[in-house]
């Protein structure tokens, strides 16, 4: 595929905000078997923001997250057309590996799912598929991956004890460290807090905006309350479309479409 | 409301209850058939072999003379084709089992094998004698050596290695296989670093019980032309051989009691192996257990 994308194209919205684009989404379309589950998705996502994903179940958020990454096409039957560029770079393309794209873009699951291991040997798995050895550098990107997650004062006293001891919200979190250890370039997040109770939510949300000074945070969520706190923009999908994509407070404030209107204000979903 | 006849249900609530206890009677009679016949047949073989039991038993080789008798040769020739059997059994079972839920599509072709193997567990192990004395001892021209013995065990014992492998590489939760990818690992970083350790103590369990069933197995290796009279230890691979169970087979067909006496310190020994063997197992499981 051709790629004619300028890397310092800079691109404006209704409100004449600017942004630098860390993706470009072009015509997706995204069917399971018979069913078509993205609709012809075109938006780009900026670089150093938390974007938010709503809308109702079902809608597609989740499986357009997970083509960010091409997790998606764990799934056997799924097919794809259109285009995702990443920094210049067509995911798609045969040449730029499913391993490449996922070093540069980290994702965090739904689920808690810390790998039955240590603490420590949790957060060093990143580094060390990707070949570094070197006991004194592992250290030094597990403390500061764990300080980034704001998890480090929890758990600096037991780093080799099984991450299964920890509490479903400090899970979530080593799995954002173990996420930082890589040193992605954007963080995926899909439903991060849907699993957790209240406090440990909220500390999720801190650390977001803690992370977005160094990376750039796509989320997808349930909880329009959240999205409206933590994030910059938002988009609204429904039934596999995007229905609008604008800056936070726009959309929630004063949305231009009425199915959003109709969501966001509690009508349906 | 009123649909219930509260009557009926009154009248009723007797027999369910009896019901509830007749269930439970029958349940616990089933355990205690299966203990009753254990506990006699422990009973007998202790009260018959443990006079018999001594170290020079132990360290004696087979004799004509039931005084002198002993089992040296065939606990080493257990121990020597069990050391051919695990290594060659864990390494096919688990690279057959890994390939088949990792990386074979699911289609009608591996279906077709999965049931294969499934059935091949229950082949009668006499079949497994046959084909290892085809192939090992007559066209690969081992004779009835330790390899030929231990390569055709290890063909009896593989399916049920497979099937367990499987089960134990099924259980490990897509969750955390999801984790590694999304990391940018690859499938066999993934499957060497998380697939492996977290299934792990599931196909350890089932190795060791699958070799437990191999050590009690006569019948392929008789086939095989495993002698019933060895008064030597295998000296290496090629060596001629006999094992316990052979050994017993042999004491017990003799016409003279103190044989039969024999026979019973010879299952002792045997039992106490599959005993550790077993226990072996249920360490790992409870060891390694993880929670998901």
């Amino acid at each position: 595929m051709d790629i004619t994308i300028n890397k310092q194209m800079v691109q404006k919205d209704k409100k004449n905000q600017e942004f630098t684009p860390v993706f470009n989404i072009n015509n997706l379309n995204l069917w399971y078997g018979q069913d078509h589950a993205l609709k012809d998705i075109k938006f780009d996502i900026p670089e150093k923001q938390v974007t938010a994903i709503i809308g109702p179940s079902g809608c597609g958020k989740s499986t357009f997250i997970k083509t960010l990454n091409r997790m998606v096409e764990m799934v056997p039957i799924v097919r794809m057309s259109g285009e995702i560029v990443y920094r210049d770079k067509n995911i798609f393309d045969p040449k730029y590996g499913v391993e490449e794209l996922r070093t540069q873009v980290g994702m965090v699951f739904q689920k808690p799912n810390p790998f039955p291991k240590s603490i420590y040997d949790n957060v060093a798995y990143g580094p060390r598929i990707h070949g570094i050895k070197n006991k004194k550098v592992l250290d030094e990107v597990v403390e500061k991956s764990l300080r980034g997650a704001a998890i480090w004062d929890e758990v600096k006293d037991r780093l080799n004890e099984n991450a299964y001891g920890l509490s479903g919200g400090q899970q979530q979190r080593l799995c954002i460290a173990r996420c930082l250890a890589i040193e992605p370039d954007v963080i995926l997040m899909d439903e991060p807090t849907s699993a957790l109770d209240p406090i440990s939510t909220l500390k999720v949300e801190e650390l977001v905006q803690e992370l977005k000074k160094d990376y750039s945070i796509v989320i997808v969520t349930h909880n329009m309350q959240q999205a409206a706190r933590i994030s910059d923009r938002t988009a609204f999908f429904l039934n596999g479309e995007v229905v609008e994509y604008t800056d936070t407070s726009t959309l929630f404030s004063n949305p231009s479409d009425k199915r959003t209107e109709d969501y966001i204000t509690g009508r349906f979903g | 409301m009123g649909l219930i006849n509260k009557e009926s249900v009154k009248k009723r609530m007797g027999s369910r209850i009896a019901a509830n206890g007749l269930a439970k009677f029958l349940f616990i009679l089933a355990t205690g058939f299966s203990l009753l016949v254990l506990g006699v047949l422990i009973y007998r073989i202790l009260s018959q072999g443990l006079p018999y039991l001594s170290f020079d038993f132990i360290t004696n080789f087979a004799s004509r003379m039931p005084e002198r008798a002993g089992i040296w040769a065939a606990l080493l020739g257990t121990i020597w084709i069990m050391a051919v059997t695990a290594p060659v059994s864990f390494i096919l079972g688990v690279g057959t089992a890994i390939y088949l839920e990792e990386y074979a599509k699911k289609n009608a072709f591996t279906k077709f094998v999965q049931v294969n193997i499934s059935n091949l567990a229950g082949v009668p192990s006499i079949v497994f004698g046959l084909l290892g004395l085809t192939i090992f001892v007559r066209l690969a021209g081992l004779g009835s050596s330790v390899l030929a013995g231990g390569l055709t065990m290890s063909l009896l014992i593989l399916p049920v290695i497979v099937v367990a492998s499987q089960e134990a590489i099924r259980t490990v939760p897509r969750e955390i296989r999801e984790a590694s990818f999304g990391m940018g690992a690859t499938k066999w970083q993934t499957i060497r670093r998380i697939v492996f350790p977290a299934a792990l103590p599931g196909i350890l369990t089932g190795t060791i019980l699958a070799l437990s069933r191999a050590v009690g197995e006569t019948a392929p290796l008789l086939v095989l032309g495993a002698l019933a009279y060895v008064a030597f230890v295998p000296e290496n691979l090629l060596s001629q051989f006999t094992v316990l169970p052979i050994q017993l087979y042999n004491w017990t067909s003799r016409p003279q009691e103190d044989f039969h006496m024999l026979a019973a310190s010879g299952i002792i020994i045997l039992l106490i192996i599959l005993l550790i063997m077993n226990s072996i197992a249920v360490l790992i499981r409870n060891k390694f257990h993880k929670r998901f």
